[in-house]
């Protein structure tokens, strides 16, 4: 198989962040700070990428600020002509930051909100003041002349405010918004029954987007992710896996997604041990379900196999045991039904109880509302 | 405000701040790079956006790819017009 290069690396460069958003899509078990690459080999992982012919550079998290070498790794990423990309949720920002990335070389902030409203925002990402203090980031972030993408994730208690939260992406100044309903991972898959919007509620954010996209065009582009339980077609998750993304977790194991880890049997090679082009080319993890070979009916025979590539195989893992199966929100799944008859049952329960990373199950909601 | 439909040849346009339009020698192929957003565009694209520099108008444009290719002008017009406008949209391009 001829494989073609990875087009972007999403460099998870820390699991350390002071929020506890509930959706966190990032594994149950964090990377602790003990374990996590150290500069050197950040840098020469960023020269491996660029060889390797990735054009972007995604520095993400857990909170990548919470690195006090972001700053030479950016630099030197822009150094090798790769395009950075900053995805923080801010709180850990102060106005010099920002002037000093954007002398380092960083091209883009995508900025995470949780809600337009500061009670709904906090209660979400489960820190105090965060919303107040991500309005004073987004400031700065346009002072320092860096383009802007506002991240809005929707769930069942904000999908009522999107287009509050169109307005305020164009207030802020943001060229981008991604209207992101939230996507089951990690420790955020606990917490589905609190988080699913109803269908109406994600019928109704659809045609507030669609009008505003049509009205803001040339102003605001907006990119919008539904919550795939209630699509038809399942996403190409990651362009299909080990196609153009490659992720790095804060250890230093190369994954296909930032998921990946939840899939068992997979091998993860370690940029420690093998050169990036060399996993990429050769990792049992990349090659399993790389391609089409290793698809199930009826994705094997499907039109579209080579549109969503079978969707997502840490959804199929979550939904039905098995990462090999097709992703069970496809239509053409023999599970589709049930896993639609899910989100309605689970938006429609409508409960009130959720968990906090580091809390203990009884710890909910209420201590911050 | 939609932008659509509402400019004249005489506007002059260039890559958004932050887009970055290349030649990618690896591949071989000609990539522009944006926010979360990477296109690859096709010969006829790539000819267009060479000439998107900020210092020709819409007109000159349209001249020079009608007089290279030996194309009807008012063919030539609709496909840059749309093109450039689409990517306008898209915050690719500004106007």
């Amino acid at each position: 198989m001829n494989i073609d290069p990875p087009l972007a690396l999403l460099a998870e460069i820390t699991h350390r962040c002071p929020m506890r958003c509930l959706y966190c899509s990032n594994p149950v078990n964090l990377e602790p700070a003990s374990r996590e690459l150290d500069t050197a080999t950040w840098l020469r992982v960023l020269d491996e990428a660029a060889d390797l012919g990735v054009y972007q550079v995604h520095f993400s998290g857990g909170e990548p600020t919470a690195r006090k070498d972001l700053g030479e790794l950016v630099q030197h990423a822009a150094e090798l002509d790769l395009y950075t990309n900053l995805i923080t949720s801010g709180v850990l920002l102060e106005s010099e930051d920002l002037f000093r990335l954007a002398d380092a070389g960083l091209e883009h902030v995508q900025l995470s909100f949780q809600d337009t409203d500061a009670a709904g925002g906090d209660r979400i990402g489960g820190l105090k003041d965060a919303h107040r203090r991500k309005l004073e980031v987004a400031g700065w972030v346009v002072d320092a002349g860096m383009a802007f993408t506002v991240n809005a994730v929707i769930h069942r208690h904000n999908a009522g405010r999107v287009g509050e939260m169109i307005e305020l992406a164009v207030e802020l100044g943001a060229g981008r918004l991604e209207v992101a309903s939230v996507q089951y991972y990690g420790w955020g898959l606990k917490n589905r029954a609190y988080l699913m919007p109803t269908e109406q509620q994600l019928d109704a954010v659809t045609e507030i987007v669609e009008a505003a996209r049509d009205r803001l065009a040339g102003v605001l582009t907006i990119d919008y992710v539904i919550p795939d339980y209630y699509a038809r077609r399942p996403k190409a998750c990651m362009g299909g896996w080990g196609r153009r993304f490659v992720n790095i977790d804060p250890s230093g194991r190369v994954l296909p997604c930032h998921a990946a880890t939840t899939i068992p049997g997979l091998t993860f090679d370690t940029v420690q041990d093998h050169a990036l082009e060399h996993i990429w080319q050769h990792s049992d993890a990349f090659n399993r379900f790389r391609g089409t070979e290793w698809m199930p009916e009826p994705c094997a025979s499907c039109d579209f196999r080579e549109v969503d590539w079978g969707g997502c195989r840490c959804q199929a893992m979550a939904l039905t045991g098995d990462a090999a199966q097709t992703d069970p929100v496809c239509s053409l799944s023999p599970l589709h039904e049930s896993v639609r008859a899910l989100a309605e049952r689970e938006a429609g329960a409508g409960t009130e109880t959720a968990v906090y990373r580091g809390a203990k199950k009884e710890s909910v909601l209420r201590d911050l509302s | 405000m939609n932008t659509q439909a509402m400019h004249g040849e005489g506007i002059k346009p260039r890559f958004a701040p932050h887009v970055r339009f290349k030649f990618d020698r690896r591949r071989g192929q000609w990539v522009v790079l944006a926010p979360e957003r990477l296109l690859l565009p096709d010969e006829n694209s790539v000819e267009i956006l060479q000439r998107c520099t900020g210092d020709a108008t819409l007109a000159d444009i349209i001249d020079q790819l009608s007089a290279e290719f030996d194309a009807p002008r008012g063919e030539i017009a609709g496909d840059v017009r749309a093109m450039v406008q689409d990517l306008a949209d898209k915050g690719i391009l500004s106007l």
